[in-house]
């Protein structure tokens, strides 16, 4: 795994409020996550997971507040990886010609080679020339992650990344999730229950009706955060 | 700079994907060509009304064929949420609607070159003499349908009942290039012609105005 070459960058969400219509997905939400922590977002659907994930990485702007990074204005946007449930990638395209264009559009150094390197690391080498929509959602999966890590970032968001993966597709997750964690990297996790993901995170933070209504380090009530999130 | 790289990648990306797949750029050659030979049959095309209709229908036609193409654009970027890897990956989101109006101008130009020997011989008009002058006025009215039509398209693909909302922007809006283009391909269709250069002005002047409009705000069209 490549170890994150620019030193891990924290993130500061300041009173953020968004609204849809006159629902609101977040009201008033501070957090602040110190640089190469990974944190575990819980809660029930609806609760404003996905669209925190979504303001933070500044595809959202959000209606009052803002997000910054390491205390840099918003608008120095550091390289973010951002992997959903969605896989982003296009499934007209080839594995390989898939990180390409990503690679090139974000300015990745020698992009041919990157993306070999990181096709082996996904294990998608044999399968490059593929079209993506001749993929399994597990495939699909591992080259959204690869196209996550290209510019090789030092921020990374996974929204519900392991939904819909089989078990032997959700522990190759998980353990690459560990890996990045391991290399520094700052990593907010958005999870619909306990898992073996979660088991990763450092912090645990669980979300009702767009505000934090717990915030716990690993201990007695890290578990706790998790409880009913699936429901 | 990075701006025209960025654009210049996802501009290849937009052909090869097209290209490949060929389902936009068929679908709507075919149906411009349905639009014109049913025109041919509703009027009597001799050769003194296909000059003073022809060009109106022919541009009319141009116009169903751009609202046909427009659609899909940023449609097909929701699918897999692409849309937001784009704007995670570029550093202008200038550089997607740059790419993107290349592409469907790209398009548009290749279904009105295919159009323009088909509609010669159903009105029975010439145009071999007037190429340049028509060529200029299928490519700056082509670059303002698409440059209008783009910024519509990703208003649209994030609206309830986007596939009505399209066109009925679409139509008022592109009114005056309709009515332009017309009257400059009018013109070049005379048994005397030549270019209306003040109508090539006004072309290109919305052209450049529409264009510096969505450099300005376009990032706020592509925001949830």
């Amino acid at each position: 795994m490549p170890a994150a070459p620019e030193p891990p960058i924290g993130l500061q969400v300041d009173q953020v409020e968004k609204r849809y219509g006159a629902v609101y997905a977040l009201r008033n939400l501070t957090l602040s996550i110190p640089a190469g922590e990974c944190v575990a977002i819980a809660g029930r659907n609806g609760s404003g997971k996905t669209t925190l994930l979504r303001v933070a990485a500044q595809l959202v702007r959000p209606g009052k507040g803002t997000v910054s990074y390491s205390g840099s204005p918003d608008s120095h946007r550091p390289r973010i990886g951002f992997v959903a449930h969605a896989t982003m990638v296009y499934d007209e395209l080839t594995a390989e010609e898939n990180l390409l264009f990503f690679a090139k559009l974000q300015g990745v150094e020698n992009p041919k080679k990157r993306v070999a390197e990181l096709l082996g690391e996904v294990g998608l080498k044999d399968r490059k020339d593929s079209l993506v929509r001749t993929f399994s959602r597990g495939m699909r999966q591992r080259v959204a992650i690869a196209r996550a890590l290209l510019a090789q970032p030092s921020l990374l968001f996974f929204d519900e990344p392991g939904s819909g993966l089989d078990a032997e597709s959700g522990a190759w997750l998980t353990a690459h999730i560990r890996k990045l964690r391991d290399s520094g990297c700052t990593i907010l996790m958005s999870l619909h229950g306990e898992s073996e993901t979660a088991s990763l995170a450092t912090r645990a933070i669980r979300l009702e009706a767009g505000s934090v209504i717990a915030d716990t380090r690993r201990g007695a009530m890290f578990q706790s955060i998790f409880a009913g999130a699936a429901s | 700079m990075a701006l025209l790289s960025n654009a210049a990648v996802l501009f290849g990306k937009e052909v090869r994907t097209e290209f490949r797949s060929r389902e936009l750029l068929s679908t709507t050659i075919v149906f411009v060509l349905i639009v014109v030979v049913v025109f041919s049959f509703t009027f009597d095309p001799t050769t003194n009304e296909s000059r003073r209709f022809g060009p109106g229908l022919l541009w009319m036609a141009f116009l169903f064929a751009a609202s046909l193409m427009l659609q899909p654009c940023f449609l097909r970027e929701q699918t897999n949420d692409t849309l937001s890897a784009l704007r995670l990956a570029v550093q202008d989101a200038f550089a997607i609607f740059l790419a993107k109006i290349s592409a469907n101008t790209l398009f548009l130009l290749v279904t009105e070159l295919l159009m323009l020997p088909v509609f010669a011989a159903l009105f029975n008009v010439s145009f071999a003499a007037q190429l340049p002058g028509i060529l200029l006025t299928f490519f700056l009215g082509s670059v303002g349908i698409s440059v209008v039509g783009t910024a519509l398209a990703a208003i649209s693909a994030q609206a309830r009942m986007r596939e009505l909302l399209l066109p009925l922007l679409l139509l008022p809006l592109l009114t005056p290039i309709l009515v332009v283009s017309t009257e400059v391909t009018v013109r070049l269709m005379q048994p005397d012609p030549a270019i209306e250069w003040k109508g090539i002005g006004l072309l290109a002047g919305f052209d450049v105005v529409f264009l510096t409009v969505l450099w300005l705000f376009g990032e706020y069209l592509l925001e949830e």
